[in-house]
């Protein structure tokens, strides 16, 4: 398509130039009303040429669509995709749930389904698949696949309010054995720690608003308002991929959210800075613990 | 019956001043009003694109805030499209289609005049929304549910909304203007396939606007009653459904894009023969080209929706038929390739600006062609290919032609001529600075980056391309300066034009520049599609009498022909000016806010104003306006089938004895 584009373009402008070149200097009177040839040519070249160029186009076009509809039609997992304002939650079907990382099987087709909990949102892997809107009340599919082990940049593509911009996603390949041991491991409960200063951090976060709108599986944390923190420390990036994940940014997240993601629906926390770090503490300590 | 002439210049002549400033009902000046109004849109437009530009120019820049920056790119849009590419093709039109069909006013001169003042009071309410930093920011498509109350509270959106409803009446009545002078006051003689490419444009403009607008108005009204009255038109919740503003929208936004187009493309087909001394090769395709997209034009709509899950057959259907929206460019663009081979083409700043735009044109179609397949539609949708896309299209439609326009058309309108060398340095600061700004987005865009983003972070690979937009931003607002700067100085020290500056075809060039309040000293008779050519005796705009010129000079009035062989029909007296179209605006700009602001004795008021200025304005006073039947010579198949249709029409057997309807006397047939 890019090609027979670029030549059209280029026929355009060759013939464009060249007709001005030798035409300069033509003699007015020369010039005749009627040019037979030119009525022919216009038929010729924007109907017919035209015509059948794009008849191709689509024809090859649907054949794409129905070729891609049909292999989304046998996949090996099935993935809940919810958007929110603005991050992504990812529900597995055996329970693991995680946010803002889509892990998939590398080489297997994965079907995604889609929902919205607020705006229209789309969900876009550039690599891997085309894209696809996010909208309240209504069930979207896609499915993808991701030939290679690697780690894959999406982003919403639907203009969805204040922090459009950031609400990024990874979608990661594993290679099969690797990502079944991540799934299940992913729907294990947290493990609470044994370090003191995250202990500290997991009242902390017990007993401030943190836990009203997001959930640690296996405490009494339930929020649905944030995103699922069960693994928090496995994962890259925090705030839908703004930042990457390090004590550093995280104590930064905590104390002022709004600075980084203005408009950001977690408010800035009331805590002192020992307080800050015994939270970081906890969060960090949120790995697989000893079960992969 | 003979009747004293009366010079024209009595008849016709408005005062200058603030008064008649207001008031006016002249075409030439209220088309000078929209174009200075629109070009001042583009201006603020262009400024909020170039603050976005630097915004975007390096990752993580913090130039302003994100609310600012979403406010910014909504009125952008709402911007040019709205306020500057629909009404400059409305100014152009208003000046140059009489002049062009060969008669004395549009239509309706105080509808002209009233459609006017609704489009910049219309502007001026969006844009007083930036006074209390509320300006509309849920993107010129204001999608549902972004755009309700829940995720929306403040006025942001009541602004885009009732903003919008203001300014389609404004459209809508010029739309209702146009086709009626398109189809009933051409000269006579000037039958349809006589008729210039950039009148069959606008026509093709203002019918898709008519049949379009009631879409974006009733959306607009649905999302008041949803947000303020309790509706649930776009609420799944209560059985609603968020895709059906994406298909009100569409169905309106998509005619949009040919809205812009079609015009720019009659000024394309208009400005060609001149500057290649020849005629249209394939005028008849070309013309029915420009109907044909703008009728194809409502079939597309969902193919802004490809990547909503509707079912594929549905998609595939609106695939065809945005492939088959491209046929009719094709035709277009190989007729123009046609008429320049087979011609003698000029290299004036005019012409310059249309070829520049045929290239840009030719680019934005292939990828529009690219985007008509939905696979591929799917990956680049939302992303910065298609904003790439669309500027290629939409924002060189309603720049290029324009400028070229303006070099055009100036002398007509201001009586000098624009200076050639600032002309073409103007110009090829635009060209490559627009190539500049827009080429690269389509890059972007297959790399990944989303539209309406107001920063992206480091590391992507993104910058120099966007460093590169940007610059390309600022060099095409140095050449659109360039454009001011050459026009400013022309208006004082430019050669003067003369009639014909350019040896054209077209009829305005008949008549003095600028012409005269009433345009033609004489209505022309016109027997050829290049009458200015064919017919040396048309020249200065005083056809004589034995040649079929006519003088009609009693009273305010102008002829109405047949709709296809623009045989004489009628002698209608047409209004002068008024002011009561003016403050039919205030009423409605009370109105307006008072909606807005939900204060109902302002609304009230401003519609008791309104419905008081309607009256006002159609109220029969001293003079009085008559319409007189002529009929047509004994014998002749259009006399036969007036017979039959309007009995009350005596025929006096001349080609000029008009009798008026019963119980009307009519004077001075």
């Amino acid at each position: 398509m890019l090609a027979v584009g670029t030549a059209v373009t280029l026929f355009v402008v060759v013939m464009g130039a060249v007709g001005i070149m030798r035409g300069r200097h033509r003699d007015e009177a020369s010039i005749e009303r009627d040019v037979p040839w030119g009525e022919r040519f216009v038929l010729i070249a924007g109907l017919g040429v035209t015509g059948v160029i794009l008849a191709a186009f689509f024809l090859v076009s649907v054949r794409a669509m129905a070729s891609l509809d049909k292999q989304g039609r046998s996949t090996a997992l099935t993935i809940d995709i919810t958007g929110h304002d603005w991050w992504w939650e990812a529900r597995y079907p055996n329970g693991a749930v995680t946010a803002n990382e889509i892990h998939v099987p590398a080489g297997q087709r994965v079907s995604l389904r889609l929902r919205s909990d607020d705006v229209i949102h789309s969900l876009w892997v550039p690599q891997l698949a085309p894209k696809i809107d996010l909208i309240p009340g209504r069930l979207n599919h896609l499915w993808l696949e991701a030939d290679k082990p690697g780690q894959y940049r999406g982003q919403c593509a639907e203009y969805c309010g204040l922090q459009h911009a950031h609400m990024i996603f990874f979608v990661v390949a594993d290679p099969p054995g690797a990502f079944d041991r991540w799934m299940r491991a992913m729907a294990v409960p947290a493990v609470d720690p044994s370090d003191p200063l995250a202990q500290e951090g997991r009242a902390l976060f017990l007993g401030q608003s943190c836990a009203g709108c997001h959930a640690i599986r296996g405490t009494d944390a339930t929020g649905e308002l944030g995103p699922d923190l069960t693994h928090f420390a496995t994962r890259r990036t925090l705030a839908a991929g703004t930042l990457a994940v390090s004590p550093e940014t995280l104590t930064e997240w905590i104390l002022d959210p709004q600075s980084i993601k203005p408009g950001v629906t977690m408010p800035p926390a009331d805590l002192a800075p020992d307080q800050v770090r015994a939270i970081v503490a906890y969060l960090l300590s949120l790995g697989f613990g000893s079960t992969p | 019956m003979k009747v004293a002439e009366e010079p024209l210049e009595e008849l016709w002549h408005e005062e200058p001043g603030l008064g008649t400033w207001l008031s006016t009902a002249d075409h030439k000046r209220i088309a000078k009003k929209y174009l200075y109004t629109a070009l001042i849109f583009l201006f603020i437009g262009g400024v909020e694109a170039m603050i976005m530009r630097t915004q975007l120019a390096h990752s993580n820049l913090k130039l302003v805030d994100p609310e600012t920056f979403n406010q910014l790119f909504t009125m952008h849009g709402i911007t040019m499209v709205f306020l500057f590419a629909v009404p400059v093709f409305s100014g152009f039109g208003v000046y140059m289609v009489p002049l062009m069909i060969g008669t004395r006013e549009m239509a309706f001169p105080r509808l002209n005049s009233f459609t006017y003042w609704a489009f910049v009071a219309a502007g001026i309410f969006m844009y007083s929304s930036f006074l209390i930093a509320k300006a509309p920011d849920a993107g010129w498509f204001n999608y549902t549910p972004l755009s309700d109350a829940t995720f929306t509270p403040g006025v942001n959106v009541d602004f885009y909304a009732l903003g919008l409803i203001f300014l389609g009446m404004a459209v809508t009545g010029a739309a209702i203007n146009f086709i009626t002078t398109i189809l009933k006051m051409r000269a006579p003689g000037m039958t349809l396939n006589r008729m210039p490419i950039f009148v069959w444009g606008e026509l093709a403009m203002q019918l898709s606007l008519l049949f379009a607008q009631p879409a974006l108005t009733l959306a607009s009204v649905m999302l008041m009653l949803q947000r303020h009255w309790h509706f649930h038109f776009f609420d799944p919740g209560a059985g609603g459904d968020n895709i059906l503003w994406q298909h009100l929208f569409w169905i309106f936004g998509h005619p949009l894009v040919y809205i812009i187009l079609l015009p720019a493309l009659g000024i394309f087909s208009t400005i060609l023969p001149t500057f290649t001394r020849r005629s249209m090769v394939g005028y008849t395709w070309v013309v029915l080209a420009e109907m044909a997209t703008a009728f194809i034009g409502f079939g597309v709509w969902v193919h802004h929706m490809f990547a909503t899950g509707l079912p594929s057959t549905a998609l595939s259907f609106i695939s065809i038929a945005s492939f088959m929206v491209a046929i009719p460019s094709g035709i277009q663009v190989f007729a123009w390739l046609a008429t320049i081979v087979s011609g003698k083409p000029v290299l004036k700043t005019p012409m310059l600006f249309i070829l520049g735009f045929m290239v840009i044109f030719v680019i934005g179609g292939v990828s529009g062609v690219m985007a008509a397949s939905v696979p591929f539609d799917q990956a680049t949708t939302d992303t910065y290919f298609v904003v790439a896309h669309f500027h290629y299209i939409m924002a060189g439609a309603a720049l290029f032609p324009t400028f070229g326009a303006i070099y055009y058309w100036g002398p007509k309108i201001w009586g000098r001529m624009l200076h050639e060398g600032w002309g073409k340095v103007s110009f090829w600061l635009i060209f490559v600075g627009f190539n500049l700004a827009f080429f690269p987005m389509h890059i972007l865009g297959l790399m990944g980056m989303p539209r309406r983003i107001y920063t992206y972070q480091a590391g992507l690979g993104w910058d120099w391309l966007n460093l590169l937009e940007t610059i390309g931003t600022f060099v095409m607002a140095l050449g659109i300066l360039a454009t001011a700067i050459n026009w400013v100085w022309s208006l004082r020290r430019g050669e003067r034009a003369g009639n014909d500056p350019w040896g054209s075809d077209t009829l305005e060039w008949a008549t003095s520049s600028p012409p005269p309040d009433y345009d033609f000293e004489r209505i022309p008779e016109v027997r050829s599609l290049h009458p200015t050519w064919d017919q040396p005796e048309l020249r200065d705009g005083k056809q004589p009498p034995e040649a079929g010129g006519r003088s009609l000079a009693q009273h305010h009035r102008v002829l109405a022909t047949s709709l296809l062989d623009a045989t004489p029909e009628a002698i209608v007296d047409l209004p002068k000016e008024s002011l009561w179209p003016v403050w039919l605006t205030v009423g409605l700009m009370g109105f307006f806010y008072g909606a807005l602001t939900r204060i109902g004795l302002l609304a009230a008021a401003g519609g008791l104003l309104s419905a008081v200025s309607v009256v006002a304005w159609v109220w029969p006073r001293g003079q009085t306006q008559e319409m007189c039947w002529i009929s047509s010579r004994p014998g002749s198949p259009e006399s036969s089938f007036r017979t039959r249709r309007r009995a009350r029409v005596r025929s006096r057997g001349g080609g000029w004895s008009c009798s008026s309807p019963p119980r009307r006397r009519c004077s001075g047939c």
